[in-house]
């Protein structure tokens, strides 16, 4: 078989972090390859470089046999290149058939109609079902999924590579684009597929070729492997990290989640049936691919998300009374007396004000104290002095707005604050994202001082073998649904690789 | 009487015509150009500044220069106005609400300055007056009273009213059958989308927004040469600026549709005075009467919330490629 590309010793970085270290691999002529990886394994930025998002720092790309320099979009559609994106780039008010030509100086006469019958026909070949004519706004994620499919095709690709493209897809939908996928290869295109989903990878491509962090592990026939060695080939080995790690000292039970469902504005299941117990002295790790549900099962304890069914108990370790959090505002759980604290995702978008500066955010958690119509500044300078010196974070003065600081010292101001009101609930979302190495371990560091306090914390992370060190017991969600609670003193990153993408396959089955 | 009252309709409907359909193809690329009170009123100023100094300059002036020189000042005043608008908002990225209530501010006291400068030197402090140049502007079809009513209400126009009617219907075939139409919809739509597909965002920002300006600048033009026939007052154009921007909420963003929206809109702008008695309190709530059926329409089209009907999606916003 010949290759259609050919992929020598890319390199790419951003800044000093390497999203692509000496990769190389080839796709053939009329194949599915599958590039499989965890989140941030840099799948997505090495497919960008092929479509001309991004460049490659260094590294060659051969196609057909020839060396190429690819600096656009349309550098890639002149290779015969057509990328469809996790996020469509399309225009609602516009037909299908306008989307499709759009950008497109084809040297012809402007002419819709003439447009909208190859969209027709390229559909009837490859067995899509499209209404040219239909606005964007109308129709279903699955068919702007088509649209965008066809506009690479209109341009004559013959090398696709589609980013996750089930991600958004109903098991049904998914099948169909299998099929469509399949027919293409058979018309001898090549076909490359972006995915974390062990179980797609199998029923699908030809070959899998696996990134981890970056680097290029390898590339297997799809015959010859099953789950378990793909998911070794995914999360590697262990890697010792010396976490320091208590025994939960008296475990009580602190907050408990109650088969919570959530479905979306758009009528799509965020959670599914969730239920756990959250201990105080312990850490409990959540672990999912990104978008599993994290966000909107922390966000529904906090109280920012509307629960369609379930409830949220939370027992007070002062009174021992048990009460039920759901439906409740975070205005309300405070005055409720429940110290819970929240550590977003989104540090400077839910978290802090970029354009204030210390102060003024530790403010943001206290404006409601004192009686007199103007502001206490006097305790929360105090505070923000306090956490400056404690956490050692870098910053010219209090009133330094916290958006000039970097990562690490918005995200100790943070969790400072937060932590500053001896919390009886710490949730933290990917608290050590972007992190150097160090302010990483201060971060774990705090957490485990709260858990000796008496806290109940849940850590939601994505690097396994921080979730394996840090934590007591890790929850693990797959599709919005727990697929499984382990120990984790006594389970393998295998295990909950595992469980991370096993789940949905299951569930897919049944749906079935 | 029923035909004099839509001739004059029309005529005052023209002006809000040019700035409708400027400020469509403007908006259209996604810029909300409110400059453009500032830069019709530009338009008629540097048009009568031309023709004064073309008159000044010649014995007896030539009606092709008369038309010609007014013609060619106006657009460039307001071209060159749309550009700053386009420097600051495109490629500085300012505000744009902010950029064009300034560029208002500047527009009306640009016009200010240099017309009383001139009223001051030339006129002597009386009218600054260009009656040869606006006769020749005003000279309507030579039939037009063989035509009765129909010739009163539609062939006794000077040539820019007809201008703006066939320029209004351009842009909207412009818009919907062409394959730059459709770029520059994109573009105002969702920018990311259209630098995505290849199309050079920022070119069709800038050509959009100096071409709207230029067309509404003739709104400025039309005013000062037919509608007053050529005599510049201080403050003269009123709030025609903005009604203008009104209409283009009224038309839907469609300007064919606001050939039809101008009139109305010119209608209800002189109502007033074809009813008797009124006092001076009840004309100016005539006056608001376009305002209220804009916000009469804002609300159905709100309700109705049909995507086809809304402004464009990135109205307002400024467009940067996004780096990681």
């Amino acid at each position: 078989m010949k290759a259609a590309i050919e992929l020598k010793n890319i390199t790419k970085t951003f800044g000093s972090v390497y999203a692509n270290k000496n990769v190389s691999l080839s796709v053939n002529k009329g194949e599915i390859l599958s590039i499989l990886g965890e989140n941030g394994s840099g799948k997505t930025t090495l497919m960008n470089m092929i479509s001309g998002i991004y460049f490659p720092d260094e590294g060659q790309i051969f196609i057909d046999g020839e060396e190429v320099i690819i600096r656009s979009p349309k550098d890639a559609f002149k290779y015969k290149i057509g990328m469809i994106h996790q996020h469509f780039k399309l225009v609602d008010v516009f037909t299908a058939a306008e989307n499709i030509i759009l950008g497109l100086e084809d040297g012809k006469k402007f002419d819709i109609k003439a447009a909208a019958k190859r969209v027709k026909e390229i559909g009837e070949r490859y067995g899509f079902i499209i209404d040219p004519m239909k606005k964007i706004y109308e129709m279903s994620v699955s068919e702007k999924q088509t649209v965008e499919i066809i506009r690479v095709l209109y341009r004559g690709a013959d090398i696709l590579i589609l980013d996750e493209p089930t991600a958004v897809l109903t098991p049904q939908e998914t099948q169909k684009l299998f099929a469509v996928l399949r027919r293409m290869r058979d018309d001898g295109k090549s076909i490359v597929i972006i995915t974390h989903k062990l179980h797609e990878v199998l029923s699908l491509s030809d070959r899998v070729a696996v990134l981890r962090k970056g680097e290029y592990i390898g590339t297997v026939n799809t015959a010859e492997t099953d789950e378990i060695k793909l998911t070794e080939m995914m999360v590697g080995q262990k890697v010792s990290l010396n976490i320091e790690r208590d025994e939960p000292e008296n475990p009580k039970e602190r907050l408990e989640v109650r088969h919570i469902n959530c479905i979306s504005r758009e009528g799509v299941p965020l959670l599914k049936d969730i239920s756990f117990t959250a201990h105080s002295g312990e850490i409990l790790g959540i672990a999912g691919i990104a978008g599993s549900g994290q966000r909107e099962l922390l966000e529904s304890i906090a109280g920012l998300q509307r629960l369609n069914d379930g409830e949220i108990f939370y027992h007070d370790p002062k009174s021992g009374k048990v009460e039920n959090l759901r439906d409740k505002t975070p205005m309300q759980i405070r005055d409720m007396g429940v110290r819970l604290s929240f550590v977003p995702e989104d540090r400077l978008g839910m978290g802090l004000v970029g354009n204030m500066d210390i102060v003024d955010n530790m403010m943001l958690r206290s404006y409601r104290k004192g009686k007199s119509v103007f502001l206490e500044r006097k305790g929360p300078r105090d505070l923000a002095e306090e956490i400056i010196e404690r956490l050692k974070v870098v910053t010219p003065s209090a009133n330094t707005p916290v958006r000039r600081l970097s990562g690490g010292n918005v995200q100790k101001i943070l969790v400072g604050r937060e932590i500053a009101s001896s919390p009886t609930v710490l949730m933290a979302a990917y608290p050590v994202r972007g992190l150097d190495i160090n302010s990483s371990y201060t971060i774990y560091n705090l957490l485990n001082e709260q858990k000796r306090r008496g806290a109940a914390v849940i850590f939601v992370g994505e690097d396994l073998d921080v979730l394996l060190e840090l934590c007591d017991r890790i929850l693990v969600l797959c599709g919005g649904k727990v697929s499984g609670i382990v120990d984790a003193r006594a389970t393998t990153k295998e295990e909950i690789g595992l469980l991370m993408t096993k789940l949905q396959e299951e569930g897919q089955n049944n749906a079935e | 009487m029923i035909a004099t009252v839509i001739n004059k309709a029309i005529a005052q409907g023209i002006p809000l015509l040019f700035g409708s359909t400027g400020e469509i193809i403007t908006e259209k690329s996604g810029n909300l150009n409110l400059g453009i009170p500032g830069i019709m009123y530009m338009g008629g100023s540097c048009g009568v500044i031309g023709a004064y100094l073309y008159e000044q300059a010649v014995e007896t002036p030539q009606a092709f220069w008369c038309i010609v020189i007014p013609l060619l000042a106006s657009l460039i005043g307001s071209t060159l106005a749309a550009l700053i608008y386009s420097f600051l908002t495109i490629t500085l990225r300012a505000n744009q609400n902010v950029t064009g209530l300034a560029l208002t501010t500047f527009g009306v006291g640009f016009g200010d300055f240099f017309g009383g400068s001139m009223t001051k030197i030339f006129a002597d402090g009386g009218n600054l007056s260009v009656k040869t140049t606006a006769d020749y502007f005003k000279t309507t079809l030579p039939f037009a009273d063989n035509f009765g009513a129909f010739g009163e209400i539609f062939l006794s126009h000077g040539f820019l009213a007809y201008a703006a009617v066939i320029i209004a219907l351009l842009a909207s075939w412009f818009l919907n059958h062409t394959r730059a139409g459709l770029h520059l919809r994109s573009v105002g739509e969702n920018p990311a989308t259209a630098d995505a597909a290849g199309i050079n965002v920022t070119k069709y920002k800038y050509l959009a927004t100096c071409i709207g300006g230029a067309i509404a600048g003739l709104g400025g033009l039309y005013f000062i040469m037919d509608y007053t026939g050529g005599s510049w007052t201080s403050g003269g154009f009123g709030d025609r600026g903005w009604l203008a921007i009104a209409l283009v909420i009224f038309a839907l963003w469609k300007p064919n549709v606001g050939i039809l929206g101008s009139f109305v809109f010119g209608g209800l702008y002189i109502a007033y005075s074809y009813i008797s008695g009124l006092s001076r309190s009840a004309v100016a709530i005539f006056n608001m009467l376009p305002y209220v059926v804009t916000i009469i329409v804002l609300i159905f089209t709100s309700v109705r919330s049909k995507k086809e009907n809304q402004p464009p999606q990135s109205l307002g916003l400024p467009y940067f490629r996004e780096e990681r």
